[in-house]
């Protein structure tokens, strides 16, 4: 397999950011098609990504690898049954995002696809790259586009918003920067693969396991610095919340598994209650504030940490079900957060208020919207036939295994997630319908509704048939988690 | 006998600026012709440059001037960065009034200074040149003599100067006195012994040349000096002399003070610590653009120094790439400055840029580029230059000094994607005109073009600084 497939994914939508750049901005047709297009085909060579695929193999497969800085830096990239799953996320909701501008962005139409096009890049490359620096060129090049997506487009306190973002996250990172320059003069060399290898000095594990966590707890982002992603939400354009909940939260938790777990095996068990108690503090905190919210789009954004705090919490379990529970998880709540985040941009689009008490009696004017927000409801509330259901049990599963107390706590979130999800579908949804202006809108239209409609089939076909996913990563769980206890048991063979 | 060929770069600019001061005194409205002729000279004096290229080190002068890879690369950069200044500034001039003959030549005999500077290995040749950039330039920086903030900002810079100039004097003397000789290899042969006298020459010498390159403690006339100064001339002091005292630190620190690595060592971590973060933090509050590329260039050389502290040949290698990086984004930046004027007025507030973005799609797309490359955004060129610097610092396990860097580089985020901010997200104002020449338009253009794809191939660059090798 010569042709460098992953690298095609990487560049399409680049290619197609710079086609937009030079095409009329009043041609907005033109613009949207050619981004779709884009988006579509990207999302096409994924799935026969899929396909072509090996789920039998733990290895990283369709590798490329050639000389970037001489002597210093290979452009590496490749998959394995992980990173295929968020590449395939990555795509399938990028073009959701662009067939949702239509409604919701009225000004700079091309300037924003582009944004989004590069944002896809920057999002696939994060997932696919297997060195440590080209990985941190990704992750922290999508501050570029994210920021200007939210302070552009964004509502009225953008500026704020999205100096926030910006500020937490470059922080977060620029000690993650100096943990892969350490890590490169420590082994020798940023290459994941021969990383896992060689493994890293358990001495220096700690430290740098902290200085990657403090990236990866902003994006995630963990509490206690979650505090810009509520604000991030609020004031980002509807495909931006999207990409932002969809996709670049699970950037973290993908770093997780590939980096914090996988290159420190030694200082990851280490930090295991660490972990599971800001984990814990993430699921009751954040659903607790979650419930006092009035802005919709607040909830979600607090409901998110809350389902992240999960995903941390099975990942650091080390077992089967917990770390599969975990990545489930994120594909789960990629795929619910994205849809609910769309819910809410189409009530804001037509009523541009996005405060709880603004509705209430939608069922009336709109049944189809009701009936879809069901769905995503019930699923980011982890009912049985949906996907938030096999992650949460999953990760509960595994937590059990290592400790009965922490599973006790963790499944309290869910039923707090229960009771603000279905709080705030009975106070939008249900009741009497007070607020005048809401009789006249209009219920889903034909592209909304394809949208929703793709999501919720999502939720439920996966909910009832998780075997597409779980076999193409369940391989390469298993052997992650070998490596994990061979090096471990090393160790402590070691020090006895 | 001499081998004068090799210094023919500087005997060439000699004869121009003599030549161009009898043309400027013997015909009459001759400005525009000198100043176009020294665009030329500078491009020939390029290509002569370029020709020379010693294979080996050549020493001249009795061993008080030398010619190596290393100069030949910083005069060539000095030249090309001077012939770009020049082209990029012409219609700001022209349009305030301050070109006059002496003009360009003043620019050319600083430049001759700097060419001096750089290939010094004796300390009175190398204060012979520093003279002679720094005079001319303080006549540059008052050039707009009718202007109150402009005679200000030369005076002050004069005072300044000569008080540094003076330390670096006695620092000199010190030298001189406890190595008995001025020759750069005679000091390293006669110093290996730690003397107080020596370490306190070097202090001293050191003082003298933070003050050029604005390190912290000594950049107090930089926002000032910038700000008053012609923007003709700002783009000037930005670049070129900072170019030319960072190569002299590191031919003084890896040349004759190379045995003394541990006693500077702290010094200049010292200035650079205090420039990153003081850099940073003075920034945020300023609202006129000259003065927050003053603190802004303030905070970029201490990031250069702190290459130059690890005392590795990556770490000197890794200084001239970021100091080529700069110096792109810097001659992009003020590309964009001479951009903001409407009638022949030229703007310089951090307000006037409100809106950009609607009136003139492609200069604030430029400009956003570069200032986010100036903030050390990936996966723009500046990161690369960040990276690179800290690269090294960690290699010598310096945590402290990599982990100061980068936290100054989030607070100074702050104060470039604020102006993304004024930009981009705030109301816009009138337009400005657009009758730009089209050598300015073609250097914003490619530098900032490099600046976007300078990730696709690193060595392009990187490859320029392999054959150095100091130590």
């Amino acid at each position: 397999m010569n042709f460098p497939i992953i690298s095609s994914l990487i560049l399409l939508p680049s290619i197609g950011a710079l086609f937009l750049f030079f095409i009329n901005s009043k041609n907005v047709t033109g613009i949207k098609y050619v981004s779709l297009f884009v988006s579509i085909i990207n999302f096409l060579i994924s799935i026969y990504l899929w396909l072509i695929f090996d789920q039998s193999s733990y290895e990283f497969q369709f590798v490329e690898s050639r000389v970037w800085i001489k002597d210093f830096i290979n452009y590496k990239v490749g998959v394995d049954g992980i990173s295929i799953l968020f590449i395939i996320l990555t795509t399938f909701i990028t073009p959701l995002c662009i067939l949702s501008v239509n409604s919701s962005i009225k000004n700079r139409l091309k300037e924003f696809l582009i944004a989004i096009l590069l944002m896809e890049t920057l999002m696939i490359g994060v997932f696919c790259s297997l060195d440590l620096v080209i990985f941190y060129l990704f992750f922290e090049g999508g501050l570029i586009p994210m920021f200007l997506i939210i302070g552009i487009w964004g509502g009225e306190r953008r500026v704020y918003s999205a100096f926030k973002f910006f500020l937490f996250t470059l922080l977060g990172s620029v000690l993650m920067l100096i943990a892969v320059i350490s890590i490169y003069w420590i082994a020798g060399t940023t290459d994941v693969e021969e990383l896992y290898k060689l493994g890293i000095d358990p001495k220096y594990q700690n430290l740098l396991w902290l200085a990657f966590f403090s990236s990866f707890a902003v994006k995630t982002p963990m509490w206690p610095v979650h505090t810009w992603l509520p604000d991030a939400h609020v004031e980002a354009p509807t495909a931006g919340s999207v990409l932002l909940a969809a996709i670049l939260l699970k950037m973290a938790g993908y770093g997780f598994i590939r980096f914090s777990i996988g290159l420190f095996p030694v200082a990851s068990e280490y930090f295991v209650p660490f972990i599971f108690v800001i984990s814990l503090i993430a699921i009751i905190y954040t659903s607790l504030v979650a419930l006092m919210q009035d802005d919709m789009k607040k909830l979600i954004a607090y409901s998110s940490v809350a389902h992240m705090g999960f995903v941390t919490l099975g990942l650091f379990t080390f077992t089967q079900q917990g770390v599969e529970g975990g990545i489930f998880q994120m594909i789960s709540h990629g795929i619910v957060s994205a849809a609910l985040f769309f819910s809410v941009g189409v009530v804001y689009d037509r009523t541009h208020s996005r405060r709880i008490n603004d509705y209430g009696g939608l069922v009336n004017v709109m049944p189809k919207y009701s009936i879809l927000l069901m769905v995503f409801t019930l699923g980011s509330l982890g009912l049985p036939g949906t996907t938030g259901f096999i992650g949460e049990f999953l990760i509960l599963m595994g937590t059990f295994k290592k400790s009965f107390l922490v599973a006790a706590i963790a499944s309290l979130g869910v039923i707090l997630g229960a009771a603000y999800m279905l709080w705030l579908y009975k106070r939008v949804i249900f009741g009497e319908l007070t607020n005048q202006k809401l009789l006249k809108i209009i219920d889903l239209n034909k592209v909304e509704l394809s949208i929703l409609t793709l999501l919720a089939l999502g939720i439920i076909f996966f909910g009832f048939y998780p075997d597409p996913f779980s076999n193409t990563y369940s391989v390469s769980v298993e052997n992650f988690l070998n490596e994990y206890n061979d090096k471990l048991n090393n160790y402590n063979l070691q020090n006895q | 006998m001499i081998n004068l060929f090799y210094i023919s770069t500087e005997i060439f600019l000699s004869l121009s600026i003599l030549i161009l001061l009898l043309i400027g005194v013997f015909k009459k409205k001759s400005e525009s012709f000198i100043y176009n002729f020294t665009c030329i000279i500078l491009l020939v004096g390029l290509a002569i440059n370029i020709n020379l290229n010693p294979q080996f080190p050549i020493d001249l002068f009795n061993n008080s001037y030398k010619i190596d890879y290393f100069t030949t690369l910083i005069k060539s950069v000095i030249l090309i960065s001077a012939f770009l200044v020049m082209l990029c500034s012409l219609n700001y001039v022209k349009q305030n009034d301050i070109l006059k003959i002496e003009y360009p030549i003043l620019i050319l005999s600083s430049i001759l200074g700097m060419l001096v500077m750089v290939s010094s290995n004796d300390l009175i040749v190398f204060y012979v040149g520093l003279e002679l950039q720094s005079l001319a330039l303080y006549v540059l920086a008052a050039f707009k003599r009718d202007n109150i903030l402009s005679s200000e900002s030369g005076l002050k810079y004069f005072i300044l100067s000569a008080l540094s100039s003076g330390l670096l004097l006695y620092g000199c003397s010190l030298i001189y006195g406890f190595s008995s000789s001025t020759n750069f290899d005679l000091i390293y042969q006669n110093s290996k012994s730690i003397e107080y006298g020596i370490i306190f020459g070097i202090v001293f010498i050191l003082v003298g040349l933070a003050f050029k390159i604005t390190a912290v403690p000594f950049h107090m006339w930089a926002p000032d000096v910038y700000d008053g100064s012609p923007t003709s001339v700002t783009v000037i002091f930005a670049i070129l002399p900072k170019i030319a005292a960072l190569t002299v630190f590191i031919n003084f620190l890896y040349g004759p003070f190379l045995e003394m690595f541990d006693q500077w060592q702290a010094v200049i971590i010292f200035l650079s610590i205090g420039s990153m973060v003081f850099g940073a933090v003075a920034a945020i509050g300023q609202k006129k653009l000259k003065r927050l590329i003053a603190y802004s260039s303030i905070s970029h050389m201490g990031f250069a120094l702190a290459g130059l502290s690890v005392g590795t040949n990556e770490g000197i290698q890794n200084s001239i790439i970021y100091l080529m990086i700069y110096l792109i984004m810097n001659i992009a930046f003020f590309c964009c400055l001479f951009m903001l004027k409407r009638e022949n007025q030229y703007f310089d507030k951090v307000e006037d840029l409100s809106g950009l973005s609607k009136n003139h799609p492609l200069l604030s797309l430029s400009l956003m580029i570069i200032l986010f490359s100036l903030a050390g955004i990936p996966p723009l060129a500046g990161f690369f230059a960040k990276f690179y610097i800290f690269t090294a610092v960690i290699e010598q396990s310096m945590y402290f000094l990599a982990i100061v860097g980068l936290l100054s580089t989030v607070i100074a985020a702050f104060y470039y994607i604020r102006l993304i901010k004024v930009m981009y997200f705030d109301e816009q104002k009138e337009k400005y005109d657009l009758n730009h020449s089209i050598g300015l338009k073609m250097i914003l253009v490619i530098s900032s073009t490099i600046i976007l794809i300078y990730f696709i191939n690193p060595n392009i660059i990187n490859n320029f600084v392999l054959d150095i090798t100091l130590i």
